[in-house]
């Protein structure tokens, strides 16, 4: 467990064409990133925040709209919140998670509120935050993290952790990619909020997250939790990105004759639509709206309309073809395991927050996206800024410390010949995206997959390292991805039963002897033991 | 994918530049930035929100490139229909104070 894979280079003076101090560094800036920005500034921290693309439009919140996890502390509400997904979860849950998120997640929208976030109001005129537009929440959050005095580096992707010699993270590198400079940030503790890994499917706003947090923090040693629950595909338009599920409640699901398919539905029957998908095209109409609702629809998702209006098709009438775009751990809940309540992984100044963290804490094994994962991005974006202020802040004394390179594929190998980045994103995404291998998983093809994966890490791990840091971007990616899908994949492996939305059609019930996580993590040799799961108090 | 950027509206400002999540676009001394790596567009319209000027078009098309029949057209028709309906840009309210998804999630379950 956490065995080194690769040497570590000392950082030298000449490393990194434009050198930061912070106390926090924080990389990525969805919510997540934003709120942990904002949460460590206000620690009185010295916060830098890294964007692989620019804070504001980056990750799958920013282009979307989505459900917001905001309940009422009143009666019974918060209890019936609780109980509604923990079942479909898988009974992975924690009560006492499940509390603080709720309890944070009201908290932080009375800031919003605060902010000037223009919530709509009912009938009766009181505001409802069930719900939040991506566009302008996140260009608010933006705006907050500037006057927050944090500073953003947009367009630049972070390439490889720093550790000391304690082996406690202390910083990152990476790349502008439009000036091509290189840059060192030191920093007294780093918050991981880089999102999670949908394998570049190009579902809505997910081509920046291919797991470049989770690579980092696995290889100085993190440990990832529930990676078998990465399995999330969204529905859409076939021609479109745009992977917005709610509206399909009122939809019928047709065949090319346009005879109804039996069962096929947006939540229940998604598996219906997959399974159809393998042999035939499925199409879509939300025939079951009435004008009511469809005058709602317009109002709540602008973009959910912006593929139909321009491609001349009325959605409410006419039948288009769908598809399932993989989500991977975006809208799975797998992601870097938490050790405690500030959001610390397993790596000393290592924090998490956000699609990079499991969220199996609030919705163990399912979750529809939106809801449960926004407010899981702004309460532990929150902790997660807090944790690494307070640990940031001890560190600052020792800020001469050593600071080691940690980061092995397409840096610091030491092969002859370069690997083609493209060439390995196409081999990842061929074990991944198929219905047939990761909607319905199988012992016997999960293998096969990974007899492929892992002789493919074998290739990337005695490579050559990327020509020039820019290179090097894309090249992380794919080793990113490839490092996703093993863990992924062992753990799938591991769990023979069906539960939440793992499921093994050798094992096709769930098994009351697996209620445990599993955890994951390693390069080389990846590594999957199990764990239990707290009971409430 | 992103199509057009229309070199009678767009004022080089470069917003886009910036704006871009997938460093799609590359600034040009002198004149409307281009599209330099429209593969990498992830086809989220975010370009357009961003645009002042409404001079971007993003085609719905996910996975490849538009069509002339299916680009020109509609460029005309609908850009800047978008940052319109989530009314963003001068004299405009947003329309996030209308979202109505509350009444529909009370009523998709």
């Amino acid at each position: 467990m956490g065995a080194r894979d690769f040497e570590r280079q000392l950082l030298s003076g000449g490393n990194g064409s434009i050198q930061h101090q912070a106390d926090v560094l924080v990389i990525g800036g969805g919510p997540a990133g934003a709120w942990a920005a904002v949460s460590a500034a206000a620690q009185g921290a010295r916060v830098l925040l890294t964007d692989k693309g620019f804070c504001g439009t980056s990750g799958a919140t920013a282009p979307s709209g989505t459900g917001l996890w905001h309940v009422s502390p009143d009666g019974k509400a918060r209890e019936e919140a609780k109980a509604g997904r923990f079942a479909m979860g898988g009974h992975l849950a924690e009560h006492a998670w499940m509390d603080r998120v709720l309890e944070q997640t009201w908290a932080n929208v009375e800031r919003l509120k605060d902010w000037g976030y223009p919530f709509p109001a009912d009938d009766q005129g009181a505001l409802r935050c069930t719900s939040l537009q991506g566009p302008e929440y996140m260009r608010l959050m933006r705006k907050r993290v500037k006057e927050s005095g944090a500073r953003i580096l947009d367009h630049s992707p972070a390439l490889e952790l720093l550790v000391d010699e304690h082996g406690t993270a202390c910083g990152a590198t990476g790349v502008n990619r439009q000036t091509g400079d290189t840059w060192v940030v030191r920093a007294g503790a780093v918050v991981i909020a880089t999102g999670g890994c949908a394998f570049l499917s190009r579902a809505l706003g997910c081509n920046v997250l291919t797991g470049d947090g989770q690579l980092m923090a696995a290889e100085v040693g993190a440990v990832l939790s529930g990676m078998e629950f990465s399995n999330a595909y969204g529905l859409g338009p076939a021609f479109s990105s745009v992977t917005k599920s709610l509206f399909y409640n009122w939809a019928t699901f047709y065949t090319a004759e346009g005879v109804a398919i039996e069962g096929a539905g947006s939540s229940k029957g998604r598996g219906v639509i997959a399974q159809t998908l393998q042999s035939q095209p499925v199409f879509a109409c939300l025939d079951r709206a009435d004008a009511q609702i469809r005058a709602w629809m317009r109002t709540a998702q602008p973009n959910f309309f912006v593929s139909f209006d321009r491609q001349g098709i009325d959605p409410f009438t006419q039948h288009f073809p769908v598809t399932l775009r993989l989500e991977g751990t975006v809208r799975g809940t797998g992601g870097l395991h938490l050790a405690d309540d500030s959001c610390a992984t397993s790596v000393p100044g290592l924090y998490a927050a956000g699609d990079a963290a499991t969220r199996e804490l609030i919705c163990g094994g399912f979750t529809g996206g939106g809801s449960h994962n926004a407010a899981w991005a702004l309460s532990s974006g929150f902790w997660a800024g807090a944790g690494a202020a307070a640990f940031g802040r001890d560190a600052r004394a020792r800020s001469n410390r050593t600071a080691l390179r940690a980061g092995g594929v397409a840096l610091s190998t030491r092969g002859a010949t370069r690997f083609d980045a493209q060439e390995v994103i196409r081999a990842v995404q061929a074990e991944v995206f198929p219905y047939e291998r990761n909607w319905f998983r199988e012992g016997e093809v999960l293998r096969d997959s990974l007899g492929r994966l892992d002789a493919l890490w074998a290739r990337l791990r005695s490579s050559a390292p990327a020509a020039t840091a820019t290179e090097a971007v894309r090249a992380r990616e794919a080793a990113a991805m490839l490092a996703t899908s093993r863990w992924m994949y062992r753990s799938a492996l591991q769990r023979t039963e069906t539960r939440g939305m793992h499921r093994r059609r050798e094992h096709g019930v769930l098994d009351p002897a697996q209620r445990h996580r599993l955890l994951s993590g390693g390069l080389d040799e990846v590594w999957v033991g199990q764990q239990s799961v707290a009971e409430a108090a | 994918m992103i199509e057009v950027i229309s070199a009678e509206r767009c004022t080089a400002c470069n917003i886009c530049v910036n704006a871009c999540p997938t460093n799609v676009f590359e600034a040009v001394a002198g004149g409307p930035p281009r599209i330099a790596r429209q593969d990498d567009c992830q086809t989220c319209f975010m370009c357009e929100l961003y645009c002042p000027e409404d001079a971007l078009y993003v085609a719905p098309i996910a996975d490849r490139s538009a069509t002339a029949e299916e680009r020109d057209a509609a460029a005309q028709a609908l850009m800047g229909s978008y940052r319109s309906a989530i009314g963003w840009g001068r004299g405009r309210q947003s329309t996030a104070s209308a979202d109505a998804s509350f009444e529909l999630l009370r009523r998709a379950h």
